[in-house]
């Protein structure tokens, strides 16, 4: 295999604020590292201390169906360990390509970026915001 | 970083690992890109390929993808086709329809990748592969499209 710029092959960091677990994802994202980062999310969460997960997308230029799929299966593992799921900072582009691809992404709370994401975290759960 | 000939010359890529997927992504976003292709286009047409290659990979095990520029008087656009020698799909129709998956996905590989671009061609056989061809153009489609679908 020859060496190319896209090679990458480490893993998302995950940090911690308080309670909350920070994921930034990069510009590109293997699909591996891409399952392997639903796996860490949910084995950080399952260790105790994590209301919630807020995954900020602000550098991703494009969502396909598999990282659609990885992101809601994020959410949904996390609701069923107690802990809400909050994307953020998606461009206006991939949200015009995720609507023209009949990608609805349900139960995948979105807020414009990783401030009100926190702001919400912050808040008191209410019931709109358990999704469905 | 490989610079794209300034000629139309076909690209041929490999399709065969996660980093051949990423690789595709970024040679369809720069060869778009300098063909005059806005960035909701760019992304659609980056979300088409990926859908796509991710296909070729996955059912088809691997394969390549071709990109050709193409020009319909001062309109820029772009031809991929995506190829492989794998089982082929024995129901198109079924292979099409949202929500159809046998990969573990959404269901809206194909017909998702459709809807982001301007011509769409499947051509598949049990045993014989697949060939998938699509189409963009920076200014949208150059003539009114006839009914075929």
């Amino acid at each position: 295999m020859n060496s190319r710029p896209f090679g990458d092959l480490t893993p998302v960091p995950v940090l911690a604020l308080g309670d909350v677990l920070l994921v930034t994802l990069p510009g590109e994202l293997h699909d591996g590292i891409a399952e392997q980062l639903q796996q860490d999310i949910t084995h950080r969460i399952a260790q105790g201390n994590t209301s919630g997960v807020v995954i900020d997308i602000s550098g991703v230029e494009i969502i396909d169906s598999f990282l659609g799929r990885v992101l809601a299966e994020i959410a949904s593992a996390a609701r069923l360990l107690a802990a809400r799921t909050v994307v953020a900072g998606m461009r206006p582009a991939v949200a015009i390509t995720l609507a023209e691809l009949g990608l609805t992404l349900p139960g995948l709370h979105t807020v414009l970026n990783t401030e009100r994401a926190m702001d919400l975290l912050a808040s008191p759960r209410s019931p709109a915001q358990e999704g469905t | 970083m490989t610079q794209a000939s300034p000629d139309t010359a076909t690209i041929s890529l490999p399709i065969g690992s996660d980093a051949d997927l990423a690789w595709v992504r970024q040679r369809v976003r720069q060869t778009a890109a300098e063909l005059g292709f806005g960035l909701v286009q760019q992304t659609k047409l980056v979300t088409a390929a990926s859908e796509l290659a991710r296909n070729t990979l996955v059912h088809g095990g691997g394969g390549r993808l071709e990109i050709t520029a193409l020009a319909a008087g001062p309109n820029r656009g772009l031809r991929l086709t995506f190829l492989d020698t794998g089982p082929g799909i024995r129901d198109l129709q079924q292979a099409m329809t949202d929500g159809f998956t046998t990969g573990g996905g959404l269901g809206l590989g194909l017909s998702g990748a459709k809807r982001l671009v301007n011509e769409f061609c499947l051509d598949s056989r049990p045993g014989a592969g697949t060939t998938v061809t699509i189409a963009a153009w920076a200014s949208g489609a150059p003539s009114p499209r006839s009914g075929a679908g």
